[in-house]
């Protein structure tokens, strides 16, 4: 797709989502905030998931982490802004340390251990009661204003935050950087030998893919004025990031989101009606995306849809 | 002038001496040949001096300075580059983006733009130029063995270690082959083949070492290390070096 | 705690580690042979599990006369996942693999947890405990342990006796070898996930015995077969007892000591250090050899 108009639909989406408040209900002003949220969240799993290819699981653990950073500081009397930058630097300082360690690892054992330490984490948090109210949660100040002047506040900030992961997405996808992810998610040892300095890469994609998780997790945190370990480390949401960058088109620019947009209003329109199945909906979403978008929606085409097609209905090749 | 230098190198895996005790030293802009017969530790002793492998003792030179423990990544950006036998192209990448990676990355190279130039130069160099927009994973077996080598020219190397670069080629495919390792040596370069063929050997080589079960055996020119009892024997056996050497010094004899 | 309590503490280890073998060797067999992390593990187990309980509520069948229809019928069941299902990506990278059997175990959840609701079912069977010089083991875990240990023990002698299990073992080494020695490829992987989702169902008739049905407990179980197959080596029953075994007893002693809570965390913790120091496990053995 042509850069320019790449950036174009992104400008129109980023308007339509923050001009809610001016033709919207409550609900939908909530819903721009949850797509922008999650966009935010999407386009950063896409530096260490799309661009260098390793399946990361770990977007709850950045979260949560930012979450509960932001949520101890603000408690103990630092300005909300202020919390937000600790926790952005926190989670950041955390992924680079983590990143060293794990991302010598490949394939299932990298996602593996990627998802151990969302639950790591969780029950550490949930066993520190001292500092973090364990299982209990943490309640945080709450904002003045009323339910809706916060929410358009937080749309606001969730905005901003799409908007900078984006550009950030947009310089690595034309840099360097992007160039050696792409060598590194094609052959990581050819990569190596072409005098790409492989581990410093990952390291910095992973830093970068948990970086504004963290703020994201903290601003959450001051918008819901609540938090407890299983939400802010939950398995879901580290599950549906990576499938909502897979159905848009991992590794480009607009792919992740797409696919968010795509995800939340498929989401929404089916929660909405069928809450007792939302998680086998997810469950069916999930297939038909594997079996019938490998490219994820910015990949496909009449051809690709029409092979899904034929393969689901033949019988399946010999493995070889 | 000395420009690589392996001194008492080993490498052991476990209980295995892959490597023993190796030293040997490469001449700017000479052409060697490192031959041996299968599992000798060719392949082995090149990663050793590229970074893939750390030697379990001794040490590396290269333009005077110790590499031994150099990554990968390192070496090439040295201006160390070297082909794989199993070649190891980046698969839905284009040809000129395969070179222009080396470029950018090994070749030190400011910006993709500049990357991408170096790559065409490469490119024209060893005849890849109609290629240039097909995905690597498209070429044939000959055509990913010159995008190898454009690729290792695109770092700038002093040094180019080629590993079995005419596994799997044709007459014709190993003549232009040759003739592109040649024009490469004249810009300079050193090179060090790893090669089955004696034919190539024979042809490029100017001096010739000779590996077997990780210890260097023999050292020379083609044609000192062909009579050599010690490799004879390696690639033959006890029982038929013997019966060779017997055979062929009585050929000479007869003939005078 | 004095000695006898150690040896308390220990022995109850070793029998969860019976239990816990029996848990992983299904998902470490089809991680090994087609390379696949089969996230419905958990979720088939507590089916099992369900299934057994409405079996002994609703009929009064006990769970161990229950056991070899629910094993045919979870094989079935994994046999016709594999073949229709799995197979379409089984070459795939791990992001897409793992992502799918995701996406069917939420499918299963969710159903399972409409069905049969979440509220813990359990099978009691109040056997009582028995006591050997003074270590109580209650009877109902002695009865899961020695069928754990008799359902892995028949399958290594399938593995290593049978005309199937050479065949599945040629399949985790070369794949491409296998199918040219004649090998039908795509029904060994068949196979091979129909054992391993019996297995888990099993697994699931066993632990109704001894522990609350409750789809809750889905994810706590997927989580310790990952850990004991990162602990004990992938792909081997011996490596599946081994990390079972070894996570028995550091669950046993962990929960002693820091309480059931942290027990599971000391788990993950050491799956994460072995990840980054050994990730082919305590007994190294990459596959069935």
């Amino acid at each position: 797709m042509d850069r320019r108009l790449q950036y174009i639909l992104f400008a129109v989406w980023v308007l339509a989502l923050a001009s809610t408040p001016l033709w919207g209900s409550n609900y939908v002003v909530r819903l721009a905030v949850v797509i922008a949220m999650f966009t935010a969240l999407t386009l950063s799993w896409n530096f260490i998931g799309g661009f260098a290819g390793y399946p990361s699981f770990s977007t709850a653990a950045f979260f949560g982490l930012g979450s509960y950073v932001g949520a101890i500081s603000e408690r103990a009397g630092i300005p909300m802004v202020v919390a937000w930058g600790l926790a952005t630097l926190f989670t950041g300082a955390f992924a680079a340390a983590l990143g060293a360690i794990i991302l010598r690892l490949k394939g299932h054992y990298f996602a593996i251990g990627s998802i151990a330490v969302v639950e790591v984490m969780r029950l550490i948090i949930s066993g520190w009661g001292s500092l973090t109210g364990g299982g209990d949660g943490l309640n945080l100040p709450i904002i003045s204003g009323g339910p809706n002047v916060v929410t358009r506040i937080f749309l606001l900030v969730m905005t901003i935050l799409m908007i900078v992961t984006f550009l950030i997405t947009v310089y690595v996808d034309r840099s360097r950087l992007g160039f050696g992810l792409r060598c590194i998610q094609q052959n990581e040892d050819a990569a190596n030998m072409a005098g790409v300095n492989i581990t410093l890469y990952k390291v910095i994609a992973y830093t970068l893919s948990a970086l504004f998780c963290g703020t994201v997790g903290a601003a959450y945190a001051s918008w819901t004025g609540y938090i407890d370990p299983t939400d802010s480390f939950s398995i879901i949401m580290t599950i549906k990031v990576p499938v909502m960058c897979l159905l848009g088109g991992p590794g480009t620019v607009l792919g992740p989101v797409l696919g968010t947009a795509a995800f939340t209003l498929l989401e929404e329109v089916f929660w909405a009606n069928f809450l007792d199945y939302n998680r086998a909906i997810l469950g069916v979403v999930i297939v038909i995306l594997i079996f019938f978008l490998p490219g994820g929606l910015l990949g496909l085409s009449y051809r690709n849809v029409t092979a899904g097609i034929a393969k689901l209905l033949r019988r399946p090749k010999a493995a070889t | 002038m000395t420009i690589l230098v392996a001194e008492r190198i080993s490498r052991n895996f476990g209980g295995i001496r892959a490597i023993e005790d190796l030293s040997f030293a490469l001449k700017e802009g000479e052409i060697v040949a490192l031959i041996g017969p299968n599992g000798a530790g060719k392949t082995t002793l090149v990663n050793l001096l590229t970074g893939v492998l750390r030697p379990s003792s001794g040490h590396v030179r290269f333009q005077g300075v110790d590499v031994t423990a150099q990554r990968p990544f390192e070496a090439a950006r040295r201006g160390l580059a070297r082909t794989f036998q199993i070649v190891q192209p980046f698969p839905r990448m284009t040809v000129l983006e395969n070179v222009a990676a080396a470029a950018l990355f090994g070749g030190k190279q400011d910006s993709v733009a500049a990357a991408t130039a170096v790559a065409r130069e490469q490119l024209e160099f060893t005849g890849l130029t109609p290629l240039a927009d097909k995905a690597a994973s498209a070429l044939t077996l000959a055509g990913r063995k010159r995008l190898e080598l454009a690729k290792s020219m695109a770092m700038n190397p002093k040094v180019l270690m080629l590993d079995e670069v005419n596994a799997g080629l044709n007459a014709s495919e190993i003549d232009g082959a040759l003739t592109l390792i040649r024009k490469i040596a004249e810009r300079g370069v050193t090179i060090l083949v790893i090669e089955h063929l004696m034919k190539v050997v024979m042809s490029l080589a100017q001096r010739v070492l000779v590996l077997h079960h990780g210890q260097l055996i023999a050292e020379g020119s083609a044609h000192e290390i062909v009579r050599n009892p010690r490799v004879i024997e390696a690639y033959l056996g006890e029982k038929f070096a013997r019966r060779f050497t017997l055979e062929t010094t009585n050929g000479e004899a007869a003939n005078g | 705690m004095n000695a006898m309590g150690y040896l308390q503490t220990l022995v109850n280890g070793i029998v969860l580690g019976a239990l816990y073998a029996c848990l992983a060797v299904g998902f470490s067999l089809v991680w090994g042979v087609l390379n696949i992390v089969n996230m419905l593990h958990g979720s088939i187990i507590i089916l099992g599990g369900y299934i057994t309980y409405f079996a002994w509520h609703s009929y009064g069948i006990h769970p161990l006369l229950a056991l070899p229809a629910i094993a045919v019928l979870m094989y079935g069941l994994g046999y016709l996942t594999q073949l229709l299902v799995i197979n379409r990506v089984v070459h795939q990278p791990v992001l897409t693999t793992m992502t799918l059997t995701f996406g069917l175990d939420l499918i299963l959840y969710n159903f399972m947890t409409v069905y049969y609701t979440a509220t813990p079912r359990r099978v009691t069977l109040d056997l009582g405990a028995t006591n050997i010089g003074g270590i109580a083991i209650p009877f109902d875990r002695l009865l899961g342990m020695a069928f754990a240990l008799v359902l892995t023990g028949m399958l290594y002698l399938v593995m290593r006796r049978s005309r199937v299990g050479r065949a599945i073992v040629a399949v985790r080494m070369d794949s491409a070898a296998a199918a040219l020695m004649g090998i039908k490829v795509n029904r060994i992987y068949a196979i091979t996930f129909g054992i391993g989702t019996l297995m888990a169902g099993a697994t699931g008739v066993i632990f109704a015995m001894v522990y609350p049905v409750t789809t809750n407990l889905t994810g706590t179980y997927l989580g310790k077969a990952f850990v004991i197959c990162v602990i004990g080596g992938l792909g081997s029953v011996q490596g599946a007892l081994v990390g079972g075994i070894v996570l028995g007893i550091i669950e046993s002693f962990a929960g002693q000591f820091f309480g059931p809570l942290h027990a599971m965390t000391v788990g993950f913790l050491l799956m994460l250090v072995l990840l980054v120091v050994k990730p082919t496990g305590l007994t190294g053995i990459k596959g069935y050899e």
